[in-house]
């Protein structure tokens, strides 16, 4: 062996150290977190399932499909479910393609969504899972805002506010001229379709002098920074920021209404609360993993929207979704 | 440094009566070197600082979990973040290094199509990583089918750092002395043994040097893989090739955007367990620099 062949061999070895490390450690370890189950009890299966069940959309929806999707694993740890953040549209992209088991969503489909599916000859089912409760903030030094009319939301959303609508005395003369700092969530993303179809009347309608995030976090980090600062977001986000920011009450015609889990699932939380979806293809449900994994998702909603800080489903709703599940699995 | 203090005598003749520039030069040069520095030390302390809660064992131990951020780990980010690696290197190194021994010993550089390839090359490696994701998710897991899968996300990032890894190897080829070349050939051996005796071994350490770096780039990106899909929340390891999976910089993104504090704590021991990997592999390539370098 020359000196330059033994250079070459070292290199090679040191390349095949790092591949091995990286595939001797794949070794599994199902139930290695410390966490014992606590939020859903255990209930008889019956097999052992394996398989996956790939699930994207919605990044709002997804905390309640990754809460689903670990209890979910102690009970059947073989079936892996990945979950992943494409936000409502790119989720439905991949669904419409085949590419994924069940959709989340943040909003109801889409017809060209749905002639997209159909294109591909791919059938589906609505779930609603959970309610959402979009919720407008102001900091906690803002005193003089407790409650806004719909109307006074438009007056400052509407793409015609942009440049006009400057200070919260533009809003109402009661306010004071304080500069109005808004925050919202970018164009991709289903709640800011969801907010602009009920406030301004058209789904993507909008000033766009905001400064618009796709990350929550940005939202209240400007938002609490800011005297004059208003944004909106799901209800988490501001029950987590609750030290830093004040909840608006809403007043759509019948008196202020505060956002909290009673008045959104009761429904007097209008217009801005609003149900999150699931949409499991026709065909994935015949698999039995992903069969098994809706049954669970639908048999302990509620114990799992309280576990991932979602408002649960009320009685009713609560009922449809079971009864919903039972007739798509004898459907398949 | 020792650039600076060698010529010292010559430059301080012909600077005579000067020496305020020669000061000011060389405070701005000092000055430069501690900006990079001072960034880089901020950083590692910000990000020690507020992950030091959750730099234990759990990190590694645990699969990530939405509902027990006092508990999750980020041992899927780190598996994925290896095996994408690892295959990146089996994939990338290989073609990357026979492209630059072609391009820098056999080709003919006045040929225009000669010419056009390298001119690719270089525009190569200054596309935005996201077009190869978009590339990725076209070609690689929707026409050829590969899906989303450890395989995908590999062969698009081997696709990224081979227009780096093929501009160091010439570089670093094209380092080797051409007396070398000269002398093995007048010696009777023929182009490919002069290639695998002499060229190859003499130009180790800046071909390692740079692959690493390359592979290190590799490990930071998070575009591709956004729009690749990989999973953000992923609860299992990758099992081989074709496995789900996820890498650790979407862990970290994934995390940032939760709303509750100890996700952002675990986001900075997630980015401190990725900035050792990073330097990790960083001290390999110093190491094998130094282990192999030759002197002419």
């Amino acid at each position: 062996m020359t000196s330059g062949q033994r250079r070459l061999s070292a290199v090679a070895t040191a390349a095949l150290v790092v591949s091995l490390a990286a595939a001797c450690g794949g070794d599994a370890k199902p139930g290695s977190d410390g966490s014992t189950s606590s939020a859903a009890p255990a209930t008889e299966a019956g097999a052992t399932l394996s398989g996956e069940v790939k699930i994207d959309g919605s990044s709002t929806v997804a905390p309640l499909t990754q809460a689903a999707s670990e209890l979910f694993g102690e009970e059947q740890p073989q079936v892996k479910v990945p979950v992943g953040t494409s936000g409502t549209g790119g989720g439905f992209e991949k669904f419409c393609a085949g590419e994924t088991d069940i959709s989340n969503a943040s909003r109801a489909i889409k017809d060209e969504e749905k002639a997209a599916c159909e294109a591909k000859g791919i059938t589906f089912t609505e779930l609603t899972v959970a309610t959402d409760a979009l919720t407008v903030v102001v900091p906690k030094e803002n005193d003089w805002a407790t409650c806004l009319t719909t109307d006074q939301l438009k007056k400052i959303w509407e793409p015609a506010a942009e440049g006009k609508i400057k200070t919260w005395k533009d809003v109402d003369a009661k306010f004071p001229a304080e500069a109005l700092k808004l925050y919202g969530p970018g164009t991709d993303s289903g709640t800011f379709d969801y907010f602009t179809d009920e406030i301004n009347g058209e789904e993507g309608a909008s000033r766009k002098d905001y400064s618009p995030s796709e990350n929550d976090n940005d939202i209240v980090t400007g938002v609490s920074g800011a005297k004059g600062g208003l944004g909106y977001f799901g209800f988490t986000y501001f029950e987590e920021n609750i030290d830093k920011l004040k909840a608006l009450e809403i007043d759509s015609g019948s008196g202020c209404v505060a956002p909290s889990v009673e008045a959104a699932q009761g429904g007097k939380y209008t217009p801005l609360s609003r149900p999150l979806f699931i949409y499991p293809s026709t065909a994935a449900v015949k698999r039995p993993e992903v069969a098994a994994f809706l049954d669970y998702y639908a048999s302990n909603i509620n114990a799992i929207a309280k576990d991932a800080k979602f408002v649960p489903l009320n009685a009713e709703q609560e009922a449809k979704l079971k009864a919903d599940i039972t007739s798509l699995k004898s459907a398949g | 440094m020792a650039i600076l203090s060698t010529p010292r005598s010559a430059v301080q003749l012909a600077s005579k009566g000067r020496p305020l520039k020669e000061h000011l030069f060389r405070i701005a040069l000092m000055a430069s070197l501690a900006i990079a520095l001072a960034f880089l030390a901020m950083l590692l302390l910000y990000v020690v600082e507020k992950g030091w809660p959750r730099l234990n064992s759990m990190l590694w131990e645990n699969q990530p979990s939405i509902r027990r951020p006092e508990t999750s780990g980020i041992q899927s980010g780190i598996l994925g973040t290896l095996w994408i690696i690892a295959l990146t290197a089996v994939m990338a190194l290989p073609t990357g290094i026979l492209a630059a021994i072609y391009l820098e010993e056999y080709a003919d550089r006045t040929k225009w199509y000669n010419k056009l390839i390298e001119l690719n090359i270089s525009n190569l490696a200054a596309v935005p990583s996201i077009v190869y994701g978009i590339l990725g998710l076209g070609i690689i897991a929707r026409w050829l089918q590969f899906g989303f899968t450890v395989m995908t996300g590999a062969v698009t990032i081997s696709l990224l750092v081979l227009p780096i890894v093929i501009i160091s190897a010439r570089e670093a080829i094209r380092a080797v002395p051409p007396s070398i070349r000269e002398g093995s050939l007048a010696l009777g051996a023929t182009q490919w043994q002069t290639i695998y005796r002499q060229v190859l071994p003499a130009s180790i350490p800046g071909i390692a040097t740079g692959s690493i770096l390359a592979l290190s780039r590799a490990i930071g990106e998070a575009a591709p893989f956004l729009m690749l899909g990989a999973a953000t929340l992923v609860r299992f390891n990758p099992e081989g090739v074709w496995s789900s999976f996820t890498v650790l910089p979407l862990q970290i993104y994934s995390f940032i955007s939760r709303p509750q504090e100890e996700f952002s704590i675990l986001a900075s021991a997630a980015i401190v367990i990725l900035l050792a990997i990073l330097l990790l592999m960083n001290s390999v390539a110093i190491w094998l620099r130094n282990r192999y370098q030759k002197r002419w």
